[in-house]
């Protein structure tokens, strides 16, 4: 039973980053029609921007150390620390969860650069091209962060007060020994919210009916006098923040180094193509529930039964998908279909 | 007619022998005479041939090929461990066992199209990587790559001698593949590879590919059916890559499982696209100018930089430096990354387009200053 309870929650926490990613990129296929392949390099960009946040705030200067009298010591002491004493630390400490207010916008200009500088003068070449330019671009994006931040992972530390694990098994009444970190809950906490606001601000909101609208029929859209172009590029900035917040908030679980982004982009791949293309709500179920597969099949008694299951799974499930569902499992007529 | 094609053939296939066998003497003034870079060229040229039959010709965009070179490299040091140091077991080993795993990849992928085809095959290529860090260790070395052992059965070697002091090299019937006689080995493999990439560009087999890339449904209601055709240009595709995997076994007798990982078949299509795609020579264009420039950019550091501009001012220099050493050394990938945009972006054909663009803007010109005349 405890062991069932981790690996769900588990799964839901790796289901959480692919649904993040995997919302990203169905958003701008679904609307600009773009298959992204630099997509998961934005990913990595946030995570790059909590750790260049985190360093920003650690600028340190050397002080004399008054605790050492015999001679005289240096120290380095961070600039924060010397101008707003505890509150100093106490951002410092804090520099993920704030570093999320330098990401929203720094990714936001990041997207709206790419697209008016590059995207938009790809929405009438082949997926071929698209996909070729988009992976020309992320290399670029990585060499430019390792160019920076060099190639080894860069380790960003979550806030101390949440660096511990709660006590998940006593909350529910189950063993005291079932732990979980708390970050890998804030995060699920996290991603839901920003699922759950994305979701909303199409639903809800003007501007997200006519992205709908646009979605489901664009020249349509365009017939009744609505500039559909200038809204796609706001929902490609759009996307660009989701990536990146997934990444800012990913940082303190994996230390990120130069081309995480290729890793995940993968994987946020098979899962858009699971969750059928186009389709959101596809790409976070999809998401969710192929964290949890991955998470199931990396357990221990799953492994002796068929070695080698949980390196595959989701590749497996995706190939299966697509064969016997073509339009995976909420995927829409007519998209990208020949 | 067909006698003309044959001759034109006969000229076009002596032309690259010329070429690529005198490879030695006319890069030895750009400073690419080398062994190793030979090699290189020249094997990579064979996978980016195979390549291109399939997105080439057929438009169907690949990340897995990068599979079939890794495979192809275990099976030949595989072949070198178990059989014997003969090159020729290995390539052929190679090749096969590559175009079996490409039939069961193709078999699968080339149900899908479009996009979907290339995440299938993305999906495959993690699949194998990850296999062979994993649970195939027994067969990869995993993370340590596979490599010759003393202790190796070697059964057809040992038939005929008996085991020697050190570790064995590659060898085709006693010339040691190492050096230019593996390069030339090699060429020779390229050479054949080429023939038959240009008999299947002409072949009636070809034109159904190419008319696969330009309109598949059309190409169905004529009353063909699409796949066994695209199965069978993925399977030759295949065995090129394993065919370039073996070659690189028989060069450097060693596998590791990161050159079936799905970058480094993305590496292979910027080298076709760069060529041109779906044009005979541009993907060997491509290779040429990709693994020079990287010889030679990831060769510079700053202090040769430094001599480079130390013809400018001092504060010039300096800021020559700041600005071009990103781009080289370790930065070669950004140059890379950049230079591939830049194709894709304003030139999709490749240079071979480029070319093209040149030749019609040129004689355009001189038909307008014939008619001024």
């Amino acid at each position: 039973m405890d062991a069932i309870l981790i690996q769900l929650l588990n799964g839901l926490d790796k289901g959480a980053a692919y649904a993040l990613i995997a919302l990203g990129l169905t958003l701008v296929f679904g609307t600009l029609g773009i298959v992204n392949f630099a997509h998961g390099a934005l990913f990595m960009l946030g995570a790059f921007c909590a750790v260049s946040f985190q360093q920003l705030l650690t600028i340190s200067v050397k002080v004399v150390d008054p605790s050492i009298t015999f001679f005289t010591a240096y120290k380095t002491q961070p600039y924060l620390e010397i101008w707003f004493g505890d509150v100093g630390l106490m951002m410092i400490d804090y520099a993920v969860p704030l570093s999320i207010l330098m990401a929203i916008p720094v990714m936001l200009i990041i997207g709206l650069m790419i697209e008016r500088g590059l995207i938009r003068h790809f929405y009438k070449r082949s997926h071929a091209e698209q996909i070729l330019v988009t992976f020309g671009l992320a290399i670029v994006i990585q060499e430019v962060i390792r160019h920076f931040f060099g190639a080894n992972p860069m380790p960003t530390p979550a806030p101390d007060i949440v660096s511990s694990s709660a006590q998940v098994g006593a909350w529910l009444g189950l063993s005291e020994n079932l732990v979980y970190p708390w970050w890998r809950l804030i995060y699920l906490a996290f991603s839901a919210l920003v699922i759950v606001s994305v979701f909303a601000f199409l639903q809800l909101t003007t501007f997200g009916m006519i992205v709908r609208a646009g979605m489901f029929d664009r020249q349509m859209v365009g017939f009744l006098g609505i500039n559909v172009q200038r809204k796609f590029t706001i929902v490609f900035a759009i996307a660009t923040v989701v990536a990146g917040l997934a990444g800012v908030m990913y940082a303190p679980i994996l230390p990120p180094d130069y081309h995480m982004g290729m890793d995940f982009l993968v994987l946020s791949f098979v899962v858009v193509v699971v969750g059928g293309m186009g389709s959101l709500g596809g790409a976070v179920a999809a998401g969710f529930l192929l964290g949890i597969v991955q998470s199931f099949a990396s357990m221990t008694v799953v492994n002796e039964l068929i070695p080698g299951i949980d390196q595959v799974i989701i590749y497996l499930v995706a190939v299966i998908i697509l064969l016997t569902r073509p339009r995976g499992l909420m995927g829409r007529q007519g998209v990208m279909e020949d | 007619m067909h006698i003309k094609q044959k001759r034109s053939d006969l000229l076009v296939m002596s032309l690259f022998t010329i070429i690529v066998l005198s490879m030695p003497v006319w890069l030895d003034p750009v400073g690419a005479n080398y062994p190793d870079l030979l090699q290189k060229f020249v094997i990579f040229g064979i996978f980016a041939i195979g390549y291109n039959i399939l997105f080439g010709l057929t438009g169907y965009l690949s990340f897995g090929h990068a599979i079939f070179l890794g495979v192809g490299s275990y099976a030949a040091v595989w072949s070198f461990k178990l059989l014997s140091m003969n090159a020729v077991p290995a390539v052929i080993f190679a090749t096969l066992l590559a175009g079996v795993v490409a039939a069961l990849v193709g078999y699968v992928s080339l149900r899908r199209s479009g996009i979907y085809f290339s995440i299938l095959t993305l999906a495959f290529a993690q699949m194998f990587y990850n296999l062979a860090y994993s649970v195939l260790t027994p067969i990869t070395n995993g993370e340590t790559g596979l490599q010759l052992s003393l202790d190796d059965p070697r059964v057809i070697d040992r038939l005929v001698s008996s085991a020697g002091e050190g570790l064995p090299v590659p060898e085709l019937f006693g010339i040691s593949m190492s050096g230019y006689s593996g390069f030339y080995f090699c060429a020779v493999m390229l050479i054949m590879a080429f023939f038959l990439s240009l008999k299947i560009f002409n072949s009636p087999f070809g034109l159904k590919l190419k008319a696969i890339k330009s309109n598949q449904h059309r190409m169905k209601y004529t009353g063909y059916n699409t796949r066994p055709y695209l199965l069978s240009a993925f399977i030759i595709s295949g065995m090129f890559a394993g065919l370039a995997g073996g070659l690189m076994a028989v060069t450097d007798p060693l596998a590791g499982a990161e050159r079936m990982q799905w970058t480094a078949s993305g590496e292979v299509v910027l080298m076709t696209i760069l060529g041109g795609i779906g044009t005979l020579y541009g993907p060997l264009l491509g290779v040429g100018i990709i693994k020079y420039l990287e010889n030679i950019f990831s060769a510079i550091n700053e202090a040769s930089l430094q001599s480079f501009f130390s013809f400018m001012p001092h504060w010039l220099n300096e800021m020559m430096v700041m600005l071009v050493s990103p781009f080289v050394g370790e930065g070669w990938q950004l140059t890379l990354g950049l230079m591939f945009m830049l194709i894709v972006i304003f030139l999709p054909g490749g240079i071979t387009e480029g070319f093209q663009k040149i030749k019609t803007k040129l004689t355009t010109n001189q038909k307008i200053q014939q008619g001024d005349e």
